[in-house]
């Protein structure tokens, strides 16, 4: 009953197979099989948004997939996100911004904020907190991570840094 | 917290499946974007002895237009759906309704089909579908069947579905000249289920509706229609009065339930808000 199944997947572009216990959540394999412990587990039912990974280019909870939905599909965290540089320019940020404490839903609020940025330029602040909304923070009471995305999505971008 | 063990299958055509239902009858649970299926096994509310995931089934998800009737695949995603210039054009109901499904992470991997087979009363497309006179078809080894979206929702969490059946594709009626759509909902938070919401189609001619469907969410154990405030409006012009007239009604359409945060008259009273809102929103 609990074979194990064999998945393909691309890992922050490395492919690899493995044999997967069904139950396994993305994000446990991710963290647990892989050591990519940058995206982290917090609510486990889809509510916090600390395990948000980015699946074939759309960002999902890794806490509401099962790695073995993953075969066949891209996986990008935010380690393989932070060394392309994509997330350079939101990070220092954030930084700037002082736009974490501790930290936890850091991961997460980087690659949704990510996801805004691409398909969401021109947002609004309002539009900003809405995106956002489905990703926690309990520490800064969100108006730092606020500043810092737009901050980014204010700021004249050039060609290749992002 | 994690689920408890399960067996897993990824069929490659709808054959495949059936043939694993058929196996596995109730201990099998169908996967398509697992939104509310995972979380409810992460909470193990369910534990399922196999889970059957259509995510490699061909031909189960896309949207298109045929005739008058736009045509959505079971699997496509609330996200396509949110993006879809078709949907926009052709069943704008759909296109207010989708960015307030939970969030965009979510709504990049649910489904139509999972939340219309889940029948959580406090989903947005169930209401949509039922106010939008949709059919469901239903395929299993005998064929297709199809089945009105009013005749689907047939109790909590319950459908028309049977034994070895699944949804393949939802059939809409193309929006007709005149014709108004409304999606509204009262919430704590951005994302959260609708405390009461309200899926609203009328045909306009000069101020007069006609056609109309007012469909709730969040106040019942279906999708309930408001047919004492459907009927208050109904060839009525859409002014103070008509409204009046509605919002009476809606205390004798509805028998909402309280849940832990909202009371039952509370939630009568915020549907009466809503139909006020629904009619401006038809007319303006």
């Amino acid at each position: 009953m609990e074979d194990r199944v064999e998945a393909t997947i691309t890992v922050n572009g490395t492919r690899l197979t493995r044999r997967i216990e069904p139950r396994m959540h993305l994000i446990d394999f991710l963290r647990e099989e892989l050591g990519l412990t940058g995206s982290h587990v917090s609510c486990e039912h889809g509510v916090c948004g600390a395990c948000t990974v980015r699946v074939d280019g759309e960002i999902r909870r890794g806490c509401l997939m099962l790695a073995v939905q993953a075969d066949g599909k891209t996986v990008d965290t935010v380690e393989g996100l932070s060394d392309s540089g994509e997330l350079a320019v939101l990070q220092q940020a954030f930084h700037e911004r002082n736009a974490l404490q501790c930290g936890y839903c850091t991961p997460g609020m980087l690659l949704t904020a990510q996801a805004l940025i691409k398909e969401h330029p021109e947002a609004t602040r309002e539009e900003i907190r809405e995106f956002m909304s489905g990703n926690l923070c309990r520490c800064t009471g969100y108006q730092a991570i606020i500043d810092a995305i737009e901050t980014v999505l204010r700021t004249p971008r050039t060609e290749g840094v992002r | 917290m994690k689920p408890s063990a399960f067996a897993y299958a990824r069929p490659r055509a709808l054959e495949e499946a059936f043939a694993l239902l058929d196996k596995h009858g109730e201990n099998a649970k169908l996967l398509a974007g697992g939104q509310s299926l995972l979380a409810s096994l992460n909470m193990r509310l369910a534990a399922p002895e196999i889970l059957v995931d259509i995510g490699a089934i061909p031909g189960l998800d896309g949207i298109a237009v045929r005739g008058q009737t736009l045509v959505i695949g079971a699997r496509t995603t609330h996200r396509a759906i949110e993006r879809s210039e078709a949907v926009a054009k052709h069943a704008p109901l759909l296109a207010q309704a989708a960015p307030h499904i939970a969030h965009v992470a979510i709504r990049n991997a649910g489904t139509l089909g999972g939340s219309l087979a889940m029948a959580d009363p406090a989903a947005e497309w169930p209401a949509c579908c039922v106010a939008l006179q949709a059919t469901i078809v239903v395929t299993s080894k005998k064929g297709e069947r199809r089945v009105a979206a009013t005749d689907f929702f047939k109790d909590l969490y319950t459908t028309a579905l049977g034994a070895g059946e699944l949804i393949t594709a939802v059939e809409i009626p193309c929006v007709e000249k005149g014709e108004r759509h409304a999606f509204l909902e009262l919430v704590r938070r951005r994302g959260d289920y609708a405390i009461v919401g309200l899926a609203a189609r009328a045909r306009l001619k000069g101020k007069t509706l006609s056609g109309v469907q007012l469909v709730y969410l969040g106040v019942g154990v279906t999708p309930v229609q408001a047919k004492g405030a459907m009927a208050a409006l109904e060839g009525k012009t859409a002014d103070d009065a008509a409204i009046r007239a509605a919002q009476d009604a809606i205390a004798r359409d509805l028998e909402p339930n309280a849940d832990i945060y909202t009371s039952a008259e509370a939630k009568r009273h915020l549907a009466r808000v809503l139909v006020a809102r629904a009619v401006a929103a038809l007319v303006g």
